[in-house]
């Protein structure tokens, strides 16, 4: 699985120049001090959310490629982390990705109902993303929320006991947010202060 | 009964903050033990306290600390593990979204006795929330002198940081999570040698539930002796029950050990009996990976007795006829729940998650996936079910770390209770497919 993960991605280097912006470094080096020296590579989970938030909304091998030069280790180093991950994406994926739980608590709530709404309004199916390039679905394994199932998260920010009413809303309310480009949670970055 | 030590402060506005936290009683157990206990004490205390992890396996908790390797001129460390992920689980996340200073409380304590000058949270990635609201309160915690050199004008120094996963169920096993703090994948390591001795960076490491440690202030503040009198026997203190499924009050709960299922069940101040009026008919008491047991075993021992919230009275009678109390994530499913389906449903979580390192539980997972798959859609046949145990079979006990014998658990233990569902389900094909989602549930509400 990972072996056509990473012949896939490899296959996408463009060879384009990418850094982060100065602020962004800054809080880079700030997140790599949290670990002993040379223990740098400890920093790269943290460092891959704010690559994908901060650098095009998913890890291209070019990305991924700068960070292995930015924490000094080889690159198969990067791409062996990224493809084990569920959360960093190796493909372009929506503004939003929405995420709903498709685990036992969530299912017995009315999980899969959910999914099968979502998919129906948004006219994907799991793992698609909208010809617009707002919405992509996934399911996803427990996300530990189980109390207030059925939920979702989307791009990490979490919806509980969802009903189709809710979903309408909330689906109306983030293309609005989209033309207004504003941001309703912190990215990665900002929760490191 | 009905004593609480870690929620008792929750519900107060803003206790999240500092100085509402410190102003009641917050911190007073790290001024304690700096400044009047040697390390072993608070060892001794921990050990005398009778805590066991509270992450699933009910290790006892000094236990594991004296195994930490003080010999090697070595850093020590300390992980709190908060990569909360086991199915039907979710109190890390609500004591740490409540309580961030009680955690930082008891690490500091830990770190304390533990000798470590480093110590960090390692949550899952899907609590991204959590790292705002984490690393507040630990900037808090440094600017008040309770983190960072010389704290309250001693020699002990604490680092404090929080490192996010990204999405990996086995991250929780604490090897594999000591490998994801390294920046690798999440491959369990082969154990011995033990963190305690060989673990983060090589170093001696100590990896500790966020519950266990919350509860550390505690037994600093009021000793070991007093922390053992609350709860039954071996079970001692209190546990957050996360409580989810068709239930009316689902949430987490503060219970004293030692009340009864039954109780937790049906009483109003906790779960508030089954939804819509219907029967209980199964629970899955300590997340997904523990035995499944219908209505009659939870509720009584196969000798008839009452069945208690205690680690010993929820495992009696084995995995014939007993469960765990586990990462306390109880899972309640009523009448109508179809269990073939749940079985498949965490088959696959089980399979989506394992890391792939041993054939066993890699492709074990997925084969009882498919076979689960095919009962359920109506496509199985007989020796499909006992196929299904002798798999389960075959991967507990073969794989490095407990993944394997999570996934084999709740399969054997479903055909083992209720095989006559999955004969149903063979038998009656036509009928089973024509069942939407396996289970006839209705929307809490349709505002």
């Amino acid at each position: 699985m990972s072996g056509q993960k990473i012949n896939h991605i490899l296959h996408q280097k463009q060879n384009i120049p990418i850094c982060f912006s100065e602020a962004i470094l800054q809080k880079v080096h700030k997140i790599i001090a949290h670990y002993p020296e040379g223990k740098q590579k400890s920093a790269l989970l943290p460092i891959l959310h704010i690559a994908q938030e901060e650098l095009g909304g998913y890890l291209n091998v070019d990305v991924m490629d700068y960070i292995a030069d930015l924490l000094k280790i080889q690159p198969i180093e990067v791409y062996e982390v990224a493809t084990f991950y569920s959360q960093y994406y190796l493909d372009k994926v929506g503004k939003y990705v929405i995420e709903v739980c498709r685990t036992g608590p969530c299912a017995i709530c009315g999980g899969e109902d959910i999914q099968e709404y979502l998919e129906g309004k948004l006219h994907i199916k799991d793992g698609e993303t909208t010809a617009d390039g707002l919405f992509t679905l996934k399911t996803v394994e427990c996300l530990g929320a189980c109390g207030f199932a059925p939920v979702m998260q989307i791009n990490t920010e979490f919806y509980e006991h969802l009903t189709p009413a809710k979903i309408d809303i909330i689906l109306e309310d983030l293309r609005l947010n989209a033309t207004n480009d504003k941001h309703s949670d912190k990215t990665w970055a900002e929760k490191y202060s | 009964m009905g004593r609480k030590i870690l929620l008792e402060n929750s519900d107060i506005p803003n206790i999240k903050s500092f100085d509402v936290f410190r102003a009641h009683g917050g911190y007073v157990s790290v001024e304690k033990a700096l400044k009047t206990m040697a390390p072993d004490e608070i060892i001794e205390e921990v050990k005398k306290s009778g805590l066991r992890g509270r992450g699933g396996a009910g290790f006892p908790t000094g236990l594991k600390w004296t195994f930490l390797d003080r010999k090697s001129n070595k850093p020590r460390y300390l992980v709190c593990n908060g990569d909360e992920s086991e199915p039907g689980t979710f109190k890390d996340r609500y004591l740490m979204e409540k309580l961030p200073h009680l955690l930082i409380e008891g690490m500091i304590c830990s770190s304390f006795a533990l000798g470590v000058n480093t110590a960090y949270i390692y949550i899952r990635g899907e609590f991204k929330y959590l790292l705002g609201i984490l690393n507040q309160a630990i900037n808090e915690a440094y600017k008040n002198g309770f983190l960072g050199k010389n704290i309250l004008g001693t020699n002990f120094s604490l680092d404090m940081y929080v490192h996010p996963g990204a999405g990996a169920y086995i991250c929780g096993e604490e090897t594999a999570l000591l490998e994801s703090l390294e920046g690798n994948r999440g491959n369990p390591r082969i154990k011995p040698p033990f963190p305690a001795v060989v673990g983060l960076y090589d170093c001696p490491t100590v990896v500790n539930n966020v519950e266990t440690l919350a509860n550390v202030g505690y037994i600093v503040n009021f000793g070991g002796d007093a922390y053992a009198s609350i709860g039954l026997g071996k079970s001692t203190g209190t546990k957050l029950i996360s409580a989810c499924g068709n239930i009316n009050n689902p949430g987490v709960y503060e219970i004293e050990l030692g009340m009864s299922v039954e109780d937790f069940i049906y009483k109003e101040e906790f779960c508030g009996g089954i939804k819509d009026k219907l029967e209980l008919k199964a629970v899955v008491p300590g997340g997904s990976s523990v035995p499944i047991v219908p209505k009659e075993l939870i509720l009584f021992t196969a000798s008839g007795e009452k069945r208690l919230m205690t680690y010993e009275s929820l495992a009696e009678g084995g995995f014939e006829s007993g469960t765990m109390l586990g990462s306390g994530g109880f899972i309640v499913y009523d009448q109508n729940a179809c269990i073939v389906r749940n079985t498949w449903n965490f088959s696959r979580f089980y399979h989506h998650e394992s890391c792939g390192q041993c054939s066993p539980c890699r492709e074990g997972t997925g084969w009882m996936e498919k076979i689960l798959w095919r009962i359920e859609h109506g496509h199985g046949n007989m020796k499909d079910i006992d196929l299904l145990i002798s798999i389960a079979d075959k991967i507990e006990g073969n794989t490095i770390c407990p993944l394997g014998d999570a996934a084999a658990w709740p399969v054997a233990s479903a055909i083992r209770h209720f095989r006559e569902d999955f004969i149903f389900h063979v038998q009656y094909p036509e009928i089973v497919k024509n069942i939407k989602h396996g289970a006839l549930y209705k929307y809490d509400n349709q505002d």
